[in-house]
């Protein structure tokens, strides 16, 4: 396929992704019982019947759904207007974006460590086919994989503060608050400990498989047996024909999986109490906060879009087989 | 029908002694099977209804007592007999990954079908429709479904909210794979010269394409229920389960919510964990089984064996 059309297809088909996010996003918020000024306003607030028709008209409600509400809701979420959260009393974007860098903190780290592993491991189990090292990594990736996320948090959070004394929750602790960065530095690592290994162990496994299919794959092509039959030791194949070749399925798997590493980041942050957009998504839902609800789907929705599109990019530059024609 | 009938016996007779000699499958299919007999035979397990509370001598509930003290798996934080919502959990728990699994299956096998067999307009808003489905993050997707229509007043229950967005959900890589099949399927010989001897589509489609494809999708269910039944439990765990009926998950809400972990109470918040993982550990093996056994791959590559090429006398040639 021609490299600018397979680019095209993947942007084009980006946009009626967010397109799809948006609606859904606008319909949900229509369709909740009650007046759509109590969105606004929130539930519990008294308001006389004269300002809640000021309210209507100052927000365009007394204007119909469509086109006129949608488009203006449109309007408002590009410019990252979201909306008041009814908990917190606070623009949903100005909660959001106090919280986005710790979730990405997280889940860089958990990836960049699993996908490390992964690909080392991967590359063993596949070389050494129904070895010990195969199986071991097989079982432990179908184990892995069994595993509900949250439970194996549960069960990190309890073995790492009973036996090795690491903090139960959140970031930092409150006394290192506001203290200068060196003491703030080691605290927030030693927090991080355990969710980006529950992270990692939960990633890992999926980075594993899909290496040692792909180098299994590799491996069985004839350019690998030539390569042998110059007389090349087995690193050598590996690291000069093997892995570049290999490598290429990781990356779309690291822009299939985005959207996975979100979900482990709502169940880990839950979990271990981790001041982040997952934990956020969770509280909002437990409060039935619907503008924060609204707000960080949209958030985590597109980013997850836009990250996958620039994973098809990168695919595109580095195979070659998608090239100008 | 007879003649059917005894083919169906052969070909079964057949797969049971490839299946009998793989042993993660039959470890499979005896983590899968336990499983719905402890559901099934529920009441009979368990000594007593999943809300009694269980009370000392003095009468006072026993709270977080442990297996030491309340045989087999100890009590919960409200006096709750353990072992008895784990059993019973058992129930919901599978009904849900089953029943969403089948939709899910139902959905994605009758999509990849017509993608597959018809091509054309059908085939290119299937394939939009799931690349669209793949992209955007499923959690917190369902999230906020479950979370709106369960605002909507509907009158229907929390469990049936969630069997039928998991199923909905998750019915596209099945729509892949029986795509992709039925497409190889649809230009063999046999199909042709149906079509020639003027069979409809309906025909076709029920005496040549379903039974050809029809070993991939029982593989490929059995799969599609461990990740119902994994979703399932997150969901729950998140607060979207009914709490009037505990599956697994909202068992571990519960053991979360009212610190089981601080209490040191291991026996609430390890068993029903551990009966996750044994269904979809279960699933997983005996999908993955029936799977390789209905498609065989390469079974072997260049690296493997001897460093050298040339062959050593008596070692035979690779």
């Amino acid at each position: 396929m021609n490299r600018r059309d397979y680019l095209l297809r993947k942007f084009g088909l980006s946009i009626v992704t967010i397109f799809v996010v948006v609606i859904i996003n606008f319909l949900l918020f229509r369709v909740l019982p009650g007046d759509p000024v109590r969105a606004v306003v929130g539930r519990n607030v008294r308001i006389s019947a004269e300002t809640q028709r000021a309210l209507r008209e100052q927000f365009g409600l007394d204007k119909p759904v469509f086109p006129d509400q949608f488009f203006d809701t449109l309007g408002q979420w590009a410019q990252g207007n979201l909306g008041v959260s009814w908990s917190l009393r606070r623009p949903v974007s100005e909660v959001l974006m106090s919280k986005l860098w710790n979730t990405v903190l997280l889940i860089g780290l958990g990836q960049l460590l699993s996908i490390i592993f992964g690909v080392i491991l991967g590359l063993l189990a596949g070389w050494k086919r129904k070895t010990a090292i195969d199986v071991g990594a097989l079982t432990f990736s179908l184990i892995a994989w069994a595993i509900p996320t949250f439970w194996l948090g549960i069960i990190l959070l309890a073995a790492g503060s009973t036996w090795f004394g690491l903090p139960t929750g959140g970031i930092v602790s409150p006394i290192n608050v506001g203290k200068p960065l060196y003491t703030i530095i080691p605290d927030v690592a030693r927090h991080l400990i355990l969710p980006t290994f529950t992270l990692t162990i939960l990633y890992l496994g999926e980075y594993m498989l899909i290496m040692r299919s792909s180098i299994l794959e590799v491996l069985s092509e004839d350019y690998i047996l030539t390569a042998k039959a110059k007389g090349m030791s087995h690193w050598q194949v590996l690291w000069k024909h093997a892995l570049k070749n290999a490598m290429l399925p990781i990356v779309t798997l690291i822009a299939l999986n985005l959207g996975f590493t979100v979900s482990g980041a709502i169940y880990i942050e839950t979990v271990f109490s981790y001041d982040g957009l997952g934990k956020l998504f969770q509280t909002a839902l437990t409060k039935q906060d619907y503008p924060l609800l609204q707000g960080a789907f949209l958030l985590l929705a597109v980013s997850v879009i836009i990250a996958n599109m620039a994973a098809d990019v990168l695919y595109a530059v580095l195979d070659p087989r998608v090239k100008e024609s | 029908m007879n003649e059917n009938w005894t083919l169906f016996k052969r070909n079964l007779a057949e797969f049971w002694k490839t299946f009998r000699k793989n042993r993660l499958g039959l470890l499979g299919a005896f983590l899968v099977i336990t499983s719905i007999l402890v559901a099934t035979f529920a009441p009979w397990l368990s000594p007593y209804s999943p809300s009694d509370i269980i009370r000392d001598e003095g009468g006072h509930g026993l709270t977080f007592a442990s297996p030491a003290v309340h045989a087999p798996l100890g009590t919960d934080d409200a006096g709750h007999d353990v072992w008895s919502q784990l059993v019973h959990g058992a129930r919901i728990s599978l009904m849900v990954g089953f029943m969403a699994g089948f939709i899910a299956m139902f959905v994605g096998s009758l999509f990849g079908i017509l993608a597959g067999y018809f091509g054309g307009a059908v085939d290119n808003l299937l394939m939009r429709i799931t690349d669209i489905l793949l992209v955007i993050p499923d959690l917190p997707l369902m999230l906020i479904l479950v979370a709106t229509i369960r605002q909507l007043d509907l009158k229907i229950s929390p469990l049936t909210v969630l069997i039928a967005v998991i199923g909905l959900l998750y019915w596209t890589s099945t729509a892949r794979l029986i795509r992709s099949q039925v497409l190889t399927i649809k230009e063999r010989q046999f199909v042709a010269r149906a079509r020639a001897i003027g069979a409809g589509h309906g025909h076709i489609i029920r005496k040549h394409i379903l039974p050809q494809i029809m070993p991939l999708i029982v593989a490929n269910t059995v799969l599609i229920l461990s990740t119902a039944i994994l979703v399932e439990s997150g969901l729950a765990f998140l607060g979207l389960g009914d709490p009037t009926k505990p599956s697994w998950g909202t068992m571990l809400n519960f053991a979360f919510d009212r610190s089981a972990v601080t209490n040191g109470a291991w026996w609430f918040y390890l068993p029903p964990g551990l009966a996750i993982v044994w269904v979809t550990l279960g699933c997983v093996l005996l999908g993955n089984v029936l799977e390789e056994m209905l498609n065989p791959r390469l079974t072997a590559h260049h690296l493997e064996g001897d460093q050298n090429m040339v062959t050593v006398p008596g070692k035979g040639v690779e």
